[in-house]
């Protein structure tokens, strides 16, 4: 009995310290969000007025820097769920190819997404600049949605192919033997019982463009075609920065991400994780 | 011919089952390949030639090298890598222990430990920044209300605000890390340990005899991704010091964005390329290992 106490205190003390490691910069945007001018120079840990009018500034547009959030907040969307379709749709395609297909090269063209993925993508940024410069696409967002189909979808087919390595041959023999054509086995045996990986995957990517900088940054220019992330650093170019209302918005950009997370959590822990290290 | 002929059974057994369909499956098989084929050679292969071309002037490298931002980078790197990430390692090995509790307000602060990795970096990266602000930061004003002391200048000084990066890109990646261990601590038999404990193993012995035996490789494994993966970590850095004060806080991947900025893009290829010979053979170990079908693990 007393030893249960005992680990049971012992386990509380670990607890503490994980929370407010956890927590504080995430209080602290939050503070800062709601906070006025006066209350964010004095530091306080909790603002005396708490206001939303960052919030207003924000959603009314009513900063220089914000002149174009609704704008911002529509690209990031838009380069969010082009990203999510466009490579779910190719990384299925080739998971099926490869795995069920037996693709002529499947191999080689596994092992060279697996080396795109593990290759860091901020090394990758350079070189992807120059080449969308020389195609002619720096400045668009098709050139952003395009980086980020081709760095998220080795990750995705790795995944997707693992998942759909573990079902049965059976199923597609028994397809087959029914008379179904190589199309109709995708669409009415495949998809059906990959869908939960299919979901991890489509958000896997969709998070991945949402949250993207350096590409984002590196490829537009124009503040009417950046997203969100650029945006928020835009506003470090100021000597005076405005940090509440910067907050504010921050603090609206993570909340959809976020959302979405926590909403499939299930799907991405399994489907992730399980996929991401095999022991 | 004749002996194919007179086995077309066995032909039929041996190769792929279902011989008629397989041609019509073949011409599918490559053509769902070439989408992710074409986005490959575009947006992956064709950069990184024309990437390795516009590195291989040996000018680049004599300029390189003569910047002292780039020795400092790479010294930064060095410690980002050996230190950043073998702490995060220790920290997800205990927290992973914590976290495989059984009780139900630890899987309560599990959904919450996760926040800092399902948050987007920017905004949070942005919120350490103001934190560590000087003046009007909130840890020096609250260090100087309760002890009427004054706080250090976190990011202006290099030391500082490097280790300020390497602490922000802990916090960021720490929750994955962490959940890839408890995943592979909660694959471990709980008989085992009941065994041991019932042999009156103590907690250190259950652990170096049990535990560590069963997640080693994934520790490693794990290791090794997360230090290349590391090496990629642009944010942390730039978000939070800029590189500054003085170029001080650059790593090299940071540096190579920077020359981009003011136009050597050589520059900036040749400080990604001196990476390399860590990079690669760490990326083809990892290859080999993810490459593996389950069934060989």
């Amino acid at each position: 009995m007393n030893r249960t106490w005992w680990s049971e205190a012992r386990l509380i003390l670990i607890a503490i310290p994980i929370v407010l490691w956890t927590v504080i910069p995430i209080y602290h945007l939050l503070v800062l969000s709601i906070s006025d001018k006066e209350a964010m120079l004095a530091g306080q840990l909790w603002p005396d007025k708490p206001t939303l009018q960052n919030f207003e500034i924000v959603f009314g547009q009513k900063h220089y820097y914000l002149r174009d959030f609704w704008r911002q907040f529509a690209n990031s969307a838009f380069v969010a769920l082009a990203t999510g379709v466009i490579t779910l749709t190719i990384a299925t395609f080739a998971a099926f190819s490869i795995s069920r297909l037996k693709a002529p090269g499947g191999r080689m063209i596994m092992n060279l997404a697996l080396a795109t993925y593990l290759i860091p993508a901020a090394f990758l940024a350079i070189p992807m600049y120059k080449t969308m410069g020389n195609y002619g696409l720096l400045n668009t967002q098709a050139s952003l949605i395009l980086a980020m189909v081709a760095l998220a979808s080795p990750y995705a087919i790795w995944v997707l192919k693992q998942a759909s390595d573990k079902l049965p041959v059976e199923l597609d023999e028994a397809a087959r033997i029914d008379g179904a054509s190589t199309m109709q086995l995708f669409r009415l045996v495949y998809v059906p019982l990959m869908a939960p990986s299919l979901v991890a995957i489509g958000i896997y990517a969709l998070l991945l463009a949402w949250n993207e900088y350096l590409y984002a940054f590196l490829l537009l220019s124009s503040e009417k075609d950046v997203p969100l992330a650029v945006a928020l650093g835009l506003f470090l170019g100021a000597d005076d920065s405005p940090w509440t209302v910067l907050m504010a918005t921050g603090f609206i950009y993570a909340l959809p991400p976020a959302a979405i997370y926590y909403t499939f959590r299930k799907y991405m822990v399994s489907g992730l994780t399980a996929g991401a290290v095999k022991s | 011919m004749s002996i194919s002929a007179t086995l077309p059974e066995t032909d039929v057994v041996e190769g792929s089952p279902a011989k008629p369909w397989n041609s019509n499956g073949w011409v599918w098989a490559v053509a769902l390949l070439v989408p992710y084929v074409l986005i490959f050679a575009g947006f992956v292969a064709y950069p990184v030639m024309y990437g390795l071309y516009l590195g291989s002037s040996l000018k680049s490298y004599q300029e390189l090298f003569a910047d002292p931002a780039f020795a400092t980078a790479v010294w930064n790197t060095v410690l980002f890598l050996g230190l950043a990430v073998n702490l995060k390692f220790l920290l997800a090995l205990g927290l992973s222990g914590f976290f495989a509790q059984d009780r139900w307000w630890v899987r309560i602060l599990l959904v919450l430990f996760i926040l800092p990795w399902a948050v987007p970096s920017i905004p949070t990266i942005l919120s350490f920044r103001f934190m560590l602000g000087t003046e009007y930061g909130m840890i020096n004003t609250q260090l100087f209300k309760w002890f009427q002391i004054d706080g250090p200048d976190w990011l202006n000084k290099p030391s500082l605000g490097f280790a300020s990066a390497c602490m922000v890109h802990i916090w960021k990646s720490l929750p994955f890390w962490t959940l890839i261990l408890l995943t592979g601590r909660l694959a471990i038999a709980k008989d085992l340990y009941e065994a041991a404990s019932v042999d009156g193993a103590s907690r250190m012995q259950q652990f170096r005899h049990i535990t560590w035996p069963s997640i080693a490789t994934l520790y490693l494994t794990s290791t090794i991704l997360s230090t290349i993966w590391t090496l990629g970590d642009f944010n942390s850095v730039y978000l939070l010091t800029g590189g500054g004060p003085g170029d001080k806080t650059h790593v090299l991947a940071t540096l190579g964005i920077r020359y981009l900025r003011i136009d050597k893009l050589d520059l900036g290829i040749a400080a990604i390329i001196t990476a390399m010979p860590l990079v690669l053979p760490l990326v083809y170990f990892m290859v080999k290992r993810l490459s593996r079908g389950p069934e060989d693990t």
